[in-house]
Order: structure tokens, then sequence, then C-alpha cells
């Protein structure tokens, strides 16, 4: 029998204990919605990772699928009447789609040019949003109906924190068996090098598609959420900031690190909230907290903390 | 019936052609070596028949397939794999792990499946495990299983990109600059590591500079000059061969 303590079973029943438990810490309402949006932000951040940390490609223009999705489930819902789940499932499909179109000429591009392209991606859509006005209601946002789910309607902080802290549960699953399989090592060749990955056999382009589509989805899957959970959504959710952010999020989490990632949103989500007195500086937070990392931790908290451990032992 | 037949390869660099007209046939089994002088395009070679770069004109079959201009992975699939001169380790993986790339192409790699971690990709990625560390102590890499692949000295960086390539499974190695970089001890261990895989039923097509190796372990020999072919045959008729040495030993000669 394989040993029952296993790294990777351990994070997860861990990152189990701490959801399980964390409510009763959670006093208030504003709690529970901070812990909502960690929980939204951490699944868009586990996908990111699996792209900018295990497979080595940048994006700048996240922010941009997780919009989508959200206006996908608003306008759809709301205009449209279809049911919130078809909504979110047809948004999903749509973003995956789009990502699957634009990955390929995007992905052929390197470093600061595949940046570039995704940066330029992302500015596309929230512009796109922002001049819908028809579509989108344009810079002043748009409601959203609240979620049902076969006549089940999660009201409440409490019902909202177990969706999205299950699902964040499952995402985080289906990252580590992702990455603990032949695409998974796949997707790290690429990162290690793409000329000796290709020569073992590996189609290059279509493990970086295919990562970019995963990454684009989870992001869109959670901005359904978002929109619905938050009953109001504006084209700030898809600007050039938010892209910074959830990248920021990936970077001091850990690159290369799935538990990384969820502690990198629930750091750079709470921490803004303590210091909402000073809401005009949050940008400059973000950037020196990118600017730190680079310097001083490169690898990120949770795999310097890990590599320390290891150290200690020894 | 030939394992890899080159047809008056060309590639240019802008204007300055680094291989020219060249044609040579490889038969299965054999250790063949690519000699010459620095800037021959002897890597080039390398890189034109693994699928790096595509070749100006000419043709390459492999198995008597055309198989020019297919890309590295295609051509993996069909039983060639390379080691590089500069390496080309995954540094961000453990030792063992880059070898387990190397299998790649033996295992489940459907996306659908790896995400749910059915049963059968457990099961394969522990098979898959033994399978490397094997191979890694096949070629004196034991000691190296658990570690992370950066830590390796400078030899053990080669071996393990041999051991990488080897666990493609393939018909064909391409072995660019082996010994480059490694003292005289571990350079005869290479040697015998070279004659162990052709042993093995692989054919191997060597790059190498250093002389007592080349002729010591190759069946033929091919020289290059400036692109061109210049000569080619058994080790002692290259040794004799005065083209040869005017080009190329002569030249270093000289030298000195």
């Amino acid at each position: 029998m394989t040993t029952l303590w296993t790294p990777r079973r351990g994070g997860l029943i861990a990152l189990a204990a701490v959801i399980a438990v964390l409510p009763l810490f959670l006093q208030n309402a504003f709690h529970y919605d901070v812990a909502i949006l960690i929980g939204l932000n951490a699944i868009v951040c586990v996908g990111l990772n699996l792209l900018i940390g295990y497979a080595g490609q940048i994006s700048l223009g996240h922010a941009g699928f997780f919009a989508l999705g959200a206006y996908a489930s608003a306008i759809l819902t709301g205009d449209h009447d279809w049911p919130p789940l078809a909504a979110l499932l047809g948004g999903a499909l749509a973003v995956g789609l789009l990502s699957f179109v634009i990955a390929r000429p995007i992905l052929k591009l390197k470093g600061h040019y595949l940046a570039m392209g995704t940066l330029g991606m992302g500015i596309i859509i929230s512009i796109v949003l922002n001049q819908e006005v028809e579509l989108t209601g344009g810079p002043d946002g748009m409601p959203v109906p609240s979620f049902v789910l076969f006549g089940w309607e999660p009201a409440g902080e409490l019902t909202w924190y177990a969706l999205v802290g299950g699902l964040l549960l499952a995402t985080v699953w289906l990252a580590l068996n992702l990455i603990d399989s032949p695409v998974g090592r796949a997707l790290r060749a690429v990162h290690g090098s793409e000329t000796a990955a290709e020569v073992m056999g590996i189609d290059t382009t279509r493990y970086k598609v295919q990562v970019f589509v995963v990454s684009a989805v989870l992001a869109s899957l959670s901005g359904s959420l978002f929109a619905h959970y938050s009953g109001f959504i504006s084209p700030a959710e898809g600007e050039f900031f938010r892209s910074i952010e959830l990248v920021t999020m990936v970077v001091l989490g850990g690159m290369a690190s799935t538990f990384g990632a969820v502690v990198g949103a629930a750091i750079l989500t709470v921490v803004p909230q303590l210091l909402a007195a000073f809401h005009d500086y949050e940008m400059l937070l973000f950037g020196a907290v990118l600017m730190g990392m680079m310097i001083f931790l490169r690898k990120g908290l949770v795999p310097s903390l890990a590599q320390l451990l290891r150290e200690r032992r020894k | 019936m030939s394992l890899l037949r080159v047809e008056n390869l060309s590639k240019s660099f802008g204007g300055v052609a680094a291989v020219a007209d060249l044609s040579f046939t490889i038969d299965p089994g054999a250790i063949y070596s690519i000699i010459g002088p620095n800037g021959a395009g002897k890597t080039t070679v390398i890189n034109l028949i693994s699928g790096i770069f595509r070749p100006s004109s000419g043709r390459i079959f492999f198995e008597d397939q055309d198989v020019t201009g297919l890309p590295p992975y295609e051509l993996a699939r069909r039983g060639l794999s390379r080691i590089f001169q500069n390496l080309q380790v995954f540094a961000n993986m453990t030792a063992l792990e880059n070898v387990m790339v190397g299998h790649h192409l033996h295992c489940d790699r459907r996306f659908l499946p790896a995400l749910l971690r059915l049963p059968h990709i457990v099961r394969g990625d522990a098979a898959c495990r033994v399978f490397a560390a094997e191979l890694m102590a096949s070629v004196g890499l034991g000691d190296y299983v658990h570690a992370e692949a950066s830590m390796l000295p400078y030899g053990a960086l080669k071996r393990l990109e041999i051991a990488r390539a080897l666990a493609t499974r393939p018909k064909m190695l391409l072995l660019d600059e082996p010994a480059a970089g490694l003292n005289p001890a571990e350079t005869d261990a290479i040697d015998g590591l070279i004659k162990g895989i052709a042993e093995g039923g692989v054919t191997v097509l060597l790059v190498e500079h250093d002389m007592r190796l080349v002729m010591g372990i190759s069946d033929r020999i091919l020289v290059l000059d400036h692109g061109r072919w210049l000569a080619s045959g058994t080790a002692p008729q290259i040794r004799r061969n005065p083209e040869v040495v005017a080009a190329y030993l002569g030249g270093e000669a000289r030298e000195r």
C-alpha cells in the first residue's frame, strides 16, 4: 500500500480543514465577503499558475477571461432568462473556444512578446466591455440576477462560502492531479526547455494551448460566480490592473506551487481590505510586492518555506 | 535497408552555406561518426536530422520514409532521439523526472484521465518511475535518482541527457559531442556507454571532437569540411586519407 500521508494528500486535507474551520473565525458579513473573494481569486490563480508557474507562459490578460465569464452570466441570465448554471457553462464554453482560437497565434510568442500579446488581448476585451453599451451597459456596469441552481438559491454568506470553498477544493484537486501526470510533466518540460521537450516527443504547442484554455475557463467560471455573488459587475473586473493583481498573487504565493497560488490569493485579497484607508495606494502595494518578490524571494512564499523546512529536517 | 538516408542536404543561414549538398546513409546497428574542424557544419547536420532546423534543400529519409521538415516530436515518435551539445536539461525538475519526460510517448498522455487521476494513470506513473530509475542506474546515475537536475555535476548532466534520450526507446540516437568538457577518465566511461547503447540495438550517430574516442568506436566515419563531404570510410581509411590529413589533422598539426 502506498503511504497515506503524501505531500499532495496532506496539502489537500490541510486546505479542506482550513476551509471547514475558517467560519468559526468569521464574525460578520464583511469577513465572509473577504473569504468568498479569496476563494474566487484563488480559483483563477490556481489555473493561472498552471499556465505561468508550471508551463512557463506568462499572461497579462487573464482578468479579461474572468470578466467575459462574468458578463456572459450577467447577459444570458439577465437579458435572455437562461438558467444561471446554463449561462455559467455557456460562458465557460465560449471563453474556452475564444481562448483556443487566440492561443495558437499568441503562444507562438515568447517572453516579453508573449507578455505584450496577452496584455493587448486583455485590453481589447476591456475596451469591448466598455464600448458595447447596448450589451454590457458600458462603464456603468450592469446588475446580475441571483444564482439559482435547480430551484435552490444560495442565500446568505455561509452558503456562498461553502459553494466557493467546495469549488476551490475541487479545482486544487484537479490541478494537483494534472501536475502529477505525464501531462503535467510535459508542461513543466515546456518550461524547462521547449527544444528538449519537442525532442522527447512532446507537441509543445498543443500542451501550451491546452493549459491556456484550462486557465481561461477557470477564470471564466470564477467570473460567472463572482457576477452572481456580487449582483453587479462593471468593466473594472476586466481591467489591466486586475490582470496584474492576479499575476502578483501567483508570484507571491509561489510559481509552480498550487497551494502557493491559494496562499498568494489569500494574502493579496486580505491585505488591501485591511489597508482600506489607504485605498489610493493599492497599486503601489502590488507594485512593491512584485518588485520585492523578484529581488528577494523569486521562488515565492510557499516553495521557499517548503525548502526551508526540508533543509531544517536534514 | 538503410535506417537513415540523407540526400543532397543543404542549409544556409543568410547566404552562408553551413551544409552543402551532403549525402550519406547509415545502416541499422552501426556507430556512425561525423567529424570535421570547428565550423564544419556537424551540429547543423544533427539539427537538420532531428528537425530543429528545416533544410534549405535536399531530403531526409528515416526507415525509407520521407521525414524532411517534420517537427522533432514527430521524429521522436518514429524513433529518433538526441542529446544536445549545449545541455538542455529540464532544470526545474528532478533528475528522475527528466528521464520520465523522456518516456512521455509510452505513457497515457490524455488530458481528462490525468485531470481525474484515474487508477491506470497512477499505475502508469509508478511503472514509469521504476523504468526511469533503472535506466538511470544503467547509465551510472544511480546516486542521482532523487537529486534536483540543477544540482548535478557536468559529467552527470551529460549522462542524464543520454538516459532521457534512451527513455524514448529510440531506434537511432544522435549524440552531439557527448564527451565535450569531460576529463579523460569520464571520456573513457562514455566510450563504454556508447558501445553498450549500440550493442543494445540502437543505431548511433556521433558528432565528436575527441579523436581517440571516434577512431576507437566508429564503424564508419564521415568527414565534413566547410559543410561539404570530404571523405567517408572506416577509421583506418580515414586516418590514411591524405585530404583529411591536410584539411583537418594536418591543419591542427601546423598550429602546433
